[in-house]
């Protein structure tokens, strides 16, 4: 029985994988076959001086194929740490400066959602009177607290932090909270039951109790995160991987605008895997 | 005067009712002793606060009226003198077998070093024939595991007096064949103070010195505590050969099955404080001439003439 299954899922995941690599080499081929720069000439003759200037006869951009994309992959990825000034910085600065700012305003976060949301786990009162204001602050767009952070703090990097601070607060807030007033009152009943003072019953029976709750709430703020970081990015400038988007396309170079986006989504993917790992450490089946 | 180990005088439990309606009293005039180092079994249909009863000996809930002493004290909140074991295990799962037994020895022995609380969790493990799983998670055992990890938690705190609240109810009937022996077993080393709730009359009759028999709620009374004088060391293959046993079997289901529902409130109220009236349905049944009449041979359900408590119309004595 045993055997079988394991068989299944073995040939199940070759089967996804074949499909997911073919999947990939038909998307590529459109992308290349549809973004052909034209037969120069319309016929193989020369351009004229007119169509050389318009770079070849295509009078309107095209979106460069994936093997430019590639080629500037191997590039950048080459040699991602070289800085040449403020404009001209590799993929692992832009991206570590990134990197940076979510970790710091997400772990802020963290300090203030996962104790508070325990208060408000814990204690009815304060989840009656403070709901009001996570109701009002909530739904607020990152981004709108940009203008009075910029102000208030007036330093563009703490700024940033501060956004990504506002934006992953919620999820964490929530979900420990939830996390931890869902707690199964029988467990709490073998705390009682077994004389743990208040500080012991809330490391032992409810923080692990409440675990994989509070980890889903953390894995959903750092994709949060991860996302509103491009955006504050390319309001602040000056580093970033948001800033290396915006400031690519007003060099007009798609190709690294792709890659870059590309790199986003790989980053956000391994935030994500790495958040997963640790939910699976403190699962647990009832 | 003196105290019997533990004491609950008068207690009573009531729920506000709906608006203009009076409130619900689940039990009220509960008085009853326990001695120390005997195993107690506490019987009535369901919703007669049975589980309220036990609740309150925990110190995870509060009686309405009435007081609660053991040794003397008044109990009040939850206490490691006082160990339970919860029909639906309550091990926490994120812990092992081992772990959770550990969980316990360290809360209750806080100056003890790991490997003497691994030491002394290990041996109660033992007992209740876990050894080899000692590692496994909760969600990993059987229902009958989980209930002697459960077990072994509580009798490896050593409490001066363990709470059973139905701790075989989910259990199949071989399985809890075991596991009573087991209890039974682990009993009898430590003679612990036991309160034991139950449904089933014959696992009653294997491990209590004594049974109280709980009224229909609500306005439940416990109204006897039927004394079990079975020798010791009962085996549940042995008992059902004793002659003691069916008289004292028939009485139990006999009181199940229609006094439990007939016997009034107002006639179980003496005036002020009322404990349960002791039954020895063999010493009943020997006594009591001129009540017995029923075709069941050796039926005890008969009633002594000196006590006006219980009153029995021609129709229970058919159903006895």
């Amino acid at each position: 029985m045993d055997r079988t299954t394991t068989e299944w899922n073995f040939s199940l995941n070759v089967r996804a994988g074949l499909l997911a690599v073919v999947l990939l080499v038909i998307g590529l081929g459109l992308w290349e076959g549809l973004n052909q720069v034209p037969i120069l000439g319309g016929g193989g003759g020369e351009l004229s001086e007119y169509e050389q200037l318009m770079a070849g006869a295509d009078q309107t951009a095209k979106v460069p194929p994936p093997s430019e994309v590639l080629v500037r992959a191997w590039e950048e990825l080459s040699n991602p740490f070289y800085d040449a000034g403020p404009n001209d910085k590799g993929i692992g600065i832009q991206l570590g400066y990134s990197l940076y700012r979510v970790l710091t305003g997400y772990l802020l976060a963290a300090a203030i959602a996962i104790p508070l949301g325990f208060l408000i786990g814990m204690s009815p009162l304060m989840y009656k009177a403070l709901n009001p204001f996570i109701q009002v602050l909530r739904p607020i767009s990152p981004l709108a607290w940009m203008p009075l952070a910029l102000f208030i703090i007036q330093d563009s990097e703490a700024s940033a932090i501060f956004v990504i601070f506002i934006c992953s607060i919620w999820p964490m807030l929530l979900n420990t909270a939830f996390g931890v007033a869902g707690v199964r009152e029988d467990w709490v009943n073998v705390a009682r039951t077994h004389e743990l003072s208040p500080l012991a019953t809330a490391f032992k029976v409810i923080l692990p109790a409440a675990a994989p709750t509070i980890l889903t709430g953390m894995r959903i703020s750092i994709g949060i995160a991860w996302l509103v970081i491009v955006a504050a990015e390319m309001l602040v400038g000056g580093t970033g991987i948001g800033y290396y988007v915006w400031n690519e396309w007003n060099n007009l170079d798609l190709t690294s605008v792709i890659f870059s986006i590309l790199m986003i989504g790989v980053v956000g993917m391994l935030l994500d895997l790495a958040l997963g790992a640790v939910a699976k450490l403190v699962a647990y089946q009832e | 005067m003196s105290h019997a180990f533990v004491e609950v005088q008068q207690a009573a439990k009531r729920f506000p009712g709906a608006r203009g309606s009076d409130d619900l009293t689940v039990f009220e005039n509960v008085s009853f002793k326990l001695e120390k180092g005997e195993f107690v079994c506490i019987i009535g249909h369901s919703g007669c606060g049975k589980s309220t009863i036990m609740n309150a000996l925990a110190g995870l809930d509060r009686f309405s009226d009435g007081a609660m002493i053991m040794e003397g004290k008044e109990i009040d909140g939850p206490g490691l003198e006082r160990g339970v074991v919860f029909q639906n295990y309550s091990l926490l799962p994120w812990l092992s077998a081992l772990d959770n037994v550990r969980f316990g020895v360290r809360a209750r022995w806080k100056a003890w070093d790991e490997a003497k609380v691994t030491e002394h969790s290990l041996k109660y493990l033992e007992m209740v024939g876990l050894k080899d799983v000692v590692e496994r998670k909760p969600a990993q055992l059987s229902g009958g595991m989980r209930q002697r990890v459960s077990i072994a938690r509580a009798f490896a705190t050593k409490p001066k007096l363990l709470l059973l609240d139905e701790p075989f109810g989910a259990l199949d009937a071989l399985t809890r064949g075991v596991i009573q022996d087991e209890l039974i077993k682990i009993w009898s080393q430590d003679q612990q103070t036991v309160f034991m709730i139950t449904h089933d009359v014959d696992e009653a009759i294997l491990l209590a010195d004594r049974i109280f028999l709980m009224t229909n709620g609500p306005e439940a009374r416990i109204a006897e505590a039927v004394e079990i004088d079975l020798p010791r060391p009962r085996q549940r293959a042995e008992i059902i050969k004793h002659p003691h046993f069916y008289p004292i079997r028939n009485y139990l289901v006999d009181f199940l099955v229609t006094r439990s529902a007939i016997m009034t409130s107002s006639e179980l109220d003496g005036n002020g404080l009322r404990y349960p009236r002791a039954v020895n349905p063999i010493a009943l049944a020997a006594a009591g001439d001129d009540a017995v009449d029923t075709p069941t041979a050796g039926d005890p359900a008969a009633i002594d003439t000196d006590q006006k408590l219980v009153r029995f119309t021609p129709k229970e004595t058919h159903h006895g």
